[in-house]
Protein backbone atom coordinates (compact mmCIF):
# COMPACT_ATOMS: atom_id res chain seq x y z
CA UNK A 1 0.00 0.00 0.00
CA UNK A 2 1.07 3.68 -0.38
CA UNK A 3 0.90 5.99 1.94
CA UNK A 4 1.24 9.89 1.60
CA UNK A 5 1.39 12.68 4.00
CA UNK A 6 1.46 16.04 3.04
CA UNK A 7 2.39 19.63 4.60
CA UNK A 8 3.08 19.62 8.29
CA UNK A 9 2.37 15.72 8.26
CA UNK A 10 5.29 15.11 5.89
CA UNK A 11 7.28 17.42 7.37
CA UNK A 12 6.92 15.82 11.13
CA UNK A 13 6.89 12.25 9.79
CA UNK A 14 10.18 12.91 7.91
CA UNK A 15 8.98 11.77 4.30
CA UNK A 16 6.12 12.33 2.04
CA UNK A 17 5.65 8.77 0.68
CA UNK A 18 6.08 4.95 1.83
CA UNK A 19 5.03 1.93 0.74
CA UNK A 20 3.91 -0.02 3.47
CA UNK A 21 2.64 -3.87 3.73
CA UNK A 22 -0.82 -3.71 5.54
CA UNK A 23 -0.53 -4.81 8.76
CA UNK A 24 -2.96 -7.69 9.71
CA UNK A 25 -5.54 -6.85 11.62
CA UNK A 26 -5.85 -3.23 9.70
CA UNK A 27 -9.08 -2.53 7.87
CA UNK A 28 -10.26 0.93 7.47
CA UNK A 29 -8.18 4.38 7.46
CA UNK A 30 -8.73 5.32 11.48
CA UNK A 31 -6.64 1.94 12.22
CA UNK A 32 -4.07 2.65 9.64
CA UNK A 33 -3.97 5.99 11.61
CA UNK A 34 -3.13 4.98 14.93
CA UNK A 35 -0.96 1.95 13.91
CA UNK A 36 1.75 4.70 12.09
CA UNK A 37 0.84 6.42 15.08
CA UNK A 38 3.47 3.81 16.77
CA UNK A 39 6.12 3.71 14.57
CA UNK A 40 7.80 6.38 16.00
CA UNK A 41 8.38 10.26 17.72
CA UNK A 42 7.70 11.79 14.16
CA UNK A 43 4.38 9.64 13.43
CA UNK A 44 3.48 10.14 17.12
CA UNK A 45 3.92 14.40 16.55
CA UNK A 46 2.05 14.15 13.30
CA UNK A 47 -0.83 12.15 14.29
CA UNK A 48 -1.55 13.53 17.91
CA UNK A 49 -4.34 15.57 17.16
CA UNK A 50 -6.20 13.63 15.02
CA UNK A 51 -8.78 15.46 14.66
CA UNK A 52 -6.76 17.91 12.63
CA UNK A 53 -5.95 14.89 10.32
CA UNK A 54 -7.94 14.77 6.94
CA UNK A 55 -7.70 11.13 5.08
CA UNK A 56 -7.92 10.49 1.21
CA UNK A 57 -8.04 7.17 -0.17
CA UNK A 58 -7.19 6.20 -3.46
CA UNK A 59 -7.98 10.43 -3.90
CA UNK A 60 -11.06 10.81 -2.68
CA UNK A 61 -11.72 12.10 0.63
CA UNK A 62 -12.34 10.14 3.00
CA UNK A 63 -13.05 9.36 7.13
CA UNK A 64 -11.66 7.02 9.54
CA UNK A 65 -14.12 4.36 8.68
CA UNK A 66 -12.99 4.14 5.18
CA UNK A 67 -11.69 0.73 4.58
CA UNK A 68 -8.25 0.49 3.25
CA UNK A 69 -6.86 -2.35 1.31
CA UNK A 70 -3.53 -3.84 0.10
CA UNK A 71 -3.09 -1.79 -2.93
CA UNK A 72 -4.64 1.46 -1.97
CA UNK A 73 -3.24 5.11 -1.86
CA UNK A 74 -3.65 6.43 1.55
CA UNK A 75 -3.30 9.81 2.01
CA UNK A 76 -3.06 12.05 5.46
CA UNK A 77 -2.96 15.77 5.11
CA UNK A 78 -3.80 18.67 7.18
CA UNK A 79 -7.19 20.58 6.64
CA UNK A 80 -6.74 22.24 2.98
CA UNK A 81 -5.76 25.59 2.67
CA UNK A 82 -5.79 26.67 -1.50
CA UNK A 83 -7.29 29.55 -3.55
CA UNK B 1 -14.46 22.68 -19.34
CA UNK B 2 -10.91 23.05 -18.07
CA UNK B 3 -8.67 22.53 -15.43
CA UNK B 4 -4.72 23.20 -15.11
CA UNK B 5 -2.44 22.36 -11.75
CA UNK B 6 0.70 24.78 -13.15
CA UNK B 7 3.81 26.23 -11.19
CA UNK B 8 3.90 28.94 -14.12
CA UNK B 9 1.95 32.81 -13.92
CA UNK B 10 -0.83 33.05 -16.33
CA UNK B 11 -2.61 35.82 -18.53
CA UNK B 12 -6.25 36.43 -17.46
CA UNK B 13 -6.93 38.34 -20.55
CA UNK B 14 -5.68 35.03 -22.60
CA UNK B 15 -7.66 32.74 -20.53
CA UNK B 16 -10.80 34.47 -20.94
CA UNK B 17 -10.71 35.31 -24.77
CA UNK B 18 -9.45 31.20 -25.40
CA UNK B 19 -12.70 30.32 -22.90
CA UNK B 20 -15.01 32.23 -25.27
CA UNK B 21 -13.61 31.57 -28.48
CA UNK B 22 -16.46 30.69 -31.11
CA UNK B 23 -18.84 30.24 -28.67
CA UNK B 24 -21.22 32.96 -29.36
CA UNK B 25 -24.12 31.44 -27.33
CA UNK B 26 -21.99 33.30 -24.05
CA UNK B 27 -23.31 36.31 -22.96
CA UNK B 28 -21.83 37.29 -19.80
CA UNK B 29 -17.99 36.30 -18.32
CA UNK B 30 -17.56 36.00 -14.83
CA UNK B 31 -13.98 35.51 -13.03
CA UNK B 32 -11.87 35.57 -9.87
CA UNK B 33 -8.35 36.17 -9.50
CA UNK B 34 -7.11 35.12 -6.26
CA UNK B 35 -3.33 36.88 -5.44
CA UNK B 36 -0.49 37.14 -2.54
CA UNK B 37 -1.57 39.13 -0.08
CA UNK B 38 1.94 40.32 1.62
CA UNK B 39 0.13 40.25 5.71
CA UNK B 40 -2.09 37.46 7.21
CA UNK B 41 -3.22 37.03 10.80
CA UNK B 42 -1.33 40.07 11.66
CA UNK B 43 2.53 38.79 10.52
CA UNK B 44 4.13 40.23 7.06
CA UNK B 45 4.77 37.83 4.63
CA UNK B 46 7.39 37.31 2.56
CA UNK B 47 6.05 34.92 0.11
CA UNK B 48 4.74 31.55 0.31
CA UNK B 49 5.15 28.24 -1.46
CA UNK B 50 2.21 25.81 -2.31
CA UNK B 51 2.42 22.15 -1.84
CA UNK B 52 -0.52 20.39 -3.16
CA UNK B 53 -1.62 16.57 -3.87
CA UNK B 54 -0.95 15.91 -7.49
CA UNK B 55 -3.42 14.16 -8.92
CA UNK B 56 -6.32 14.24 -6.29
CA UNK B 57 -5.75 18.19 -6.87
CA UNK B 58 -6.90 17.97 -10.58
CA UNK B 59 -9.41 14.90 -9.99
CA UNK B 60 -11.14 17.55 -7.16
CA UNK B 61 -10.94 20.47 -9.32
CA UNK B 62 -12.51 18.40 -11.98
CA UNK B 63 -15.32 17.48 -9.73
CA UNK B 64 -15.96 20.43 -8.43
CA UNK B 65 -16.40 22.29 -11.75
CA UNK B 66 -18.45 19.45 -13.32
CA UNK B 67 -20.61 20.03 -10.24
CA UNK B 68 -21.17 23.64 -11.52
CA UNK B 69 -21.72 22.94 -14.58
CA UNK B 70 -24.25 20.47 -13.33
CA UNK B 71 -25.83 23.22 -10.91
CA UNK B 72 -25.98 26.11 -13.53
CA UNK B 73 -25.92 26.36 -17.48
CA UNK B 74 -22.89 27.07 -18.31
CA UNK B 75 -21.12 27.55 -21.77
CA UNK B 76 -17.61 27.47 -20.88
CA UNK B 77 -15.32 27.50 -17.56
CA UNK B 78 -11.53 27.69 -16.32
CA UNK B 79 -9.58 26.81 -13.11
CA UNK B 80 -6.04 27.40 -13.07
CA UNK B 81 -4.45 26.98 -9.52
CA UNK B 82 -0.50 27.41 -9.75
CA UNK B 83 1.97 25.67 -7.19
CA UNK B 84 5.38 26.44 -5.59
CA UNK B 85 6.79 29.72 -3.94
CA UNK B 86 4.80 32.82 -4.86
CA UNK B 87 5.25 36.31 -3.75
CA UNK B 88 2.94 39.02 -2.61
CA UNK B 89 1.11 40.39 -5.63
CA UNK B 90 1.91 37.28 -7.39
CA UNK B 91 -2.00 35.87 -9.05
CA UNK B 92 -2.66 32.53 -7.19
CA UNK B 93 -5.88 31.00 -8.64
CA UNK B 94 -7.83 31.75 -11.33
CA UNK B 95 -11.66 30.75 -11.88
CA UNK B 96 -13.72 32.10 -14.61
CA UNK B 97 -17.30 30.70 -15.71
CA UNK B 98 -19.36 32.07 -19.01
CA UNK B 99 -23.22 31.99 -19.54
CA UNK B 100 -25.85 32.66 -21.51
CA UNK B 101 -26.67 35.27 -18.96
CA UNK B 102 -25.16 37.26 -16.33
CA UNK B 103 -26.50 35.39 -12.85
CA UNK B 104 -25.51 32.26 -13.36
CA UNK B 105 -21.88 33.41 -14.44
CA UNK B 106 -21.93 35.03 -11.17
CA UNK B 107 -23.21 32.40 -9.18
CA UNK B 108 -20.86 29.99 -10.51
CA UNK B 109 -18.16 31.47 -9.82
CA UNK B 110 -18.67 32.49 -6.59
CA UNK B 111 -19.50 28.74 -5.58
CA UNK B 112 -16.50 27.48 -7.80
CA UNK B 113 -14.03 29.91 -5.80
CA UNK B 114 -15.86 28.98 -2.09
CA UNK B 115 -15.88 25.00 -2.82
CA UNK B 116 -12.29 24.70 -4.44
CA UNK B 117 -10.38 26.52 -1.30
CA UNK B 118 -12.53 23.67 1.37
CA UNK B 119 -12.00 20.48 -1.44
CA UNK B 120 -8.66 21.03 -3.78
CA UNK B 121 -5.98 19.50 -1.56
CA UNK B 122 -3.55 22.46 -1.17
CA UNK B 123 -1.70 23.98 1.37
CA UNK B 124 0.09 27.53 1.88
CA UNK B 125 3.56 27.85 3.92
CA UNK B 126 4.49 30.84 4.53
CA UNK B 127 7.58 32.77 4.83
CA UNK B 128 7.71 35.35 7.46
CA UNK B 129 8.90 38.74 7.72
CA UNK B 130 10.88 37.84 11.50
CA UNK B 131 11.89 34.34 9.47
CA UNK B 132 10.94 30.75 9.22
CA UNK B 133 8.13 29.75 7.93
CA UNK B 134 4.54 28.82 9.01
CA UNK B 135 1.60 26.51 7.93
CA UNK B 136 -1.69 28.43 7.01
CA UNK B 137 -4.21 27.90 8.88
CA UNK B 138 -7.89 26.78 7.55
CA UNK B 139 -10.30 29.38 8.21
CA UNK B 140 -13.57 28.82 9.68
CA UNK B 141 -15.18 31.45 7.24
CA UNK B 142 -14.29 29.36 4.42
CA UNK B 143 -15.77 26.08 5.59
CA UNK B 144 -18.92 28.43 6.23
CA UNK B 145 -18.49 29.49 2.62
CA UNK B 146 -18.64 26.61 1.08
CA UNK B 147 -21.02 25.12 3.25
CA UNK B 148 -24.04 27.59 2.20
CA UNK B 149 -23.47 25.99 -1.41
CA UNK B 150 -24.75 22.25 0.10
Amino acid sequence: MKVLYFAWLRQRIGTGEETLDLPEGISNAGELMDWLKSKGPGYEQAFQNADAVKIAVNQTFGSRETPVATNDEVAFFPPVTGG
Amino acid sequence: MSVSVQAEDFDVGVELAAMTDGKVSIGGVCSFVGLVRDMNDGSGVGAMTLEHYPGMTERMLEEIEAEAHRRWPLEASRIIHRHGRLEPGDRIVLVATASPHRLAAFEACHFLIDWLKTKAPFWKAEELAEGGTRWVDARQGDDEAAAKWQ
